[in-house]
């Protein structure tokens, strides 16, 4: 309970420096390049797999039912509205959220956030808002590229393993998929990495003892930001399907 | 002389634990004063008490006449602007070079936008501390001393009125303490500052201390000149600058 009264004071800290000035863009395109040109290839990676994983998956069901042509849809469909936003933030909680814990967490220990605050400088406001405004904007630039390259890589599974004809693979997407699903992937994937940003630098933030505590920190960020986001995702899911879809 | 911050009862607690427990003191304008104790006695808790980092329990620190335990935020970060601040290890930012490190105080607090004003600035504080032209270094390229030099440098650069030091010479040689003592008292004489220094370097308190404050069983149990602090017989201060200074000898 203390825990969460804390968080909840932390959140109260950040959002009212949200929009207050100075903008440190030089900070945010820092962090914009950190999160996102620097994980673009894990991205890529995990992503491209998990949609040929789960084209072969499909594929061997739908085979039973001649309808091989179908895998394309049902793995954009997938991606778009769940597995690119969770893939995504999974895959950056490990890169981005553990490092944003560690670094904050080691300039806690070494009393580098003491000194920020003694120069009149609210660490808040230098260091977790740029990350915070970073993570909010690249996450769904990279779900959007998890979608490409994840549709890509079903795509690929598709025409070789099935043998599905490619116009009739990018067909069937284009008549099941509804722009609402990406949208909603890529709204859901903006909070997601506004969640992981938060928990991360929150751990940071409050380590406690040398190195120790900074591994702690970094060990708690990762996990508690994972089930957060499940959790949020979740939830999400079922608001969206609730407003967005049926509204569609 | 005028007393420049004055202390009042000062009480800190954290949960049952007393560390200050009725703290008075007087920091004189111009002067060294340091304040001495064993580890752990709460020497770093009264410091960040009179920055504002840690706000007391109960009593007063006065500076200007005013009472900063009353200072809302917004007045505690003006109040800031006075103070230069070294930690024992020099809390650079390990992220920026020593440039940047320097710069940043004077970007933040001072509003400097001007590449070529900030440049020269950083170039003569550096040479104020003996470190000329290693801007570009990173913090984890220098050695301790040159960390702490480094610190003061930063803690410099918004010409302070008053400056403190944790443990300014804590985990240097005996000629690198020396150096940063040399170093306390020039900039304190030639930049007219106060200076408050928290210490368990007997022989450095000694050397260049105007004034010593024993912090003991969370009061200062002595302050006095260096002079007076030998002749004292206060059994603790003596039998803790006897220890002090025979290990010392003995190292």
């Amino acid at each position: 309970m203390i825990t969460v009264g804390h968080f909840v004071i932390y959140l109260r800290r950040v959002f009212s420096q949200l929009f207050k000035p100075p903008f440190r863009f030089s900070q945010f395109f820092e962090h914009l390049e950190k999160i996102g040109v620097d994980s673009t290839l894990v991205v890529v990676l995990s992503t491209t797999t998990t949609g040929m994983i789960l084209a072969l998956q499909l594929g061997y069901i739908m085979r039973m039912f001649h309808a091989e042509m179908f895998v394309g849809s049902a793995v954009a469909m997938a991606l778009s509205r769940e597995l690119a936003p969770i893939m995504t933030a999974i895959v950056l909680i490990a890169r981005n959220g553990s490092s944003m814990a560690a670094e904050i967490g080691s300039m806690r220990v070494t009393e580098q956030l003491d000194a920020m605050e003694i120069m009149a400088v609210d660490p808040i406001h230098y260091l977790v808002v740029p990350r915070v405004w970073a993570a909010f904007f690249i996450f769904p630039v990279l779900t959007a590229v998890a979608n490409i390259v994840g549709i890509a890589g079903a795509y690929f599974v598709s025409t070789t393993v099935f043998q599905v004809d490619a116009s009739l693979f990018f067909q069937k997407i284009y008549l099941f998929l509804d722009p609402n699903d990406v949208y909603s992937g890529l709204m859901k994937s903006a909070i997601l990495g506004v969640i992981v940003a938060l928990i991360s630098t929150y751990n940071g933030y409050i380590t406690k003892g040398g190195a120790k505590g900074v591994g702690r920190a970094t060990t708690t960020a990762v996990v508690t930001s994972t089930v957060a986001v499940l959790v949020a995702d979740y939830i999400m899911t079922d608001i969206l399907l609730n407003t967005l879809m049926r509204a569609g | 002389m005028t007393d420049i911050i004055t202390i009042t009862d000062l009480h800190k607690s954290f949960g049952t634990q007393k560390v200050l427990d009725g703290v008075n003191l007087k920091i004189e304008k111009g002067k060294i004063t340091i304040i001495i104790g064993k580890s752990g006695t709460g020497k770093s808790v009264l410091l960040k008490n009179i920055i504002g980092i840690l706000k007391p329990d109960s009593g007063h620190i006065t500076y200007k006449g005013e009472d900063i335990t009353t200072f809302n935020t917004d007045k505690i970060l003006d109040m800031r602007r006075d103070f230069g601040y070294l930690f024992q290890d020099a809390a650079l930012f390990d992220f920026m070079n020593v440039g940047e490190n320097i710069a940043f105080p004077m970007v933040e607090q001072l509003e400097m936008a001007n590449k070529k004003e900030l440049a020269e600035k950083v170039a003569y504080l550096l040479d104020l501390i003996d470190l000329p032209g290693i801007e570009n270094k990173l913090p984890s390229e220098l050695s301790g001393g040159m960390r702490k030099r480094v610190g003061l440098a930063r803690a410099l650069a918004v010409d302070p009125k008053i400056i403190l030091f944790d443990e300014p010479t804590t985990g240097l040689d005996p000629i690198l303490a020396d150096s940063i003592d040399k170093l306390i008292v020039k900039v304190t004489r030639e930049m007219d500052l106060t200076s408050l220094i928290i210490s368990h370097d007997i022989p450095s308190a000694f050397h260049i201390g105007d004034k010593i404050a024993f912090l003991y069983d969370g009061v200062i149990a002595f302050d006095g000149t260096p002079q007076e602090a030998e002749q004292s017989n206060h059994p603790v201060l003596q039998r803790f600058i006897a220890n002090s200074l025979g290990r010392r000898a003995h190292a």
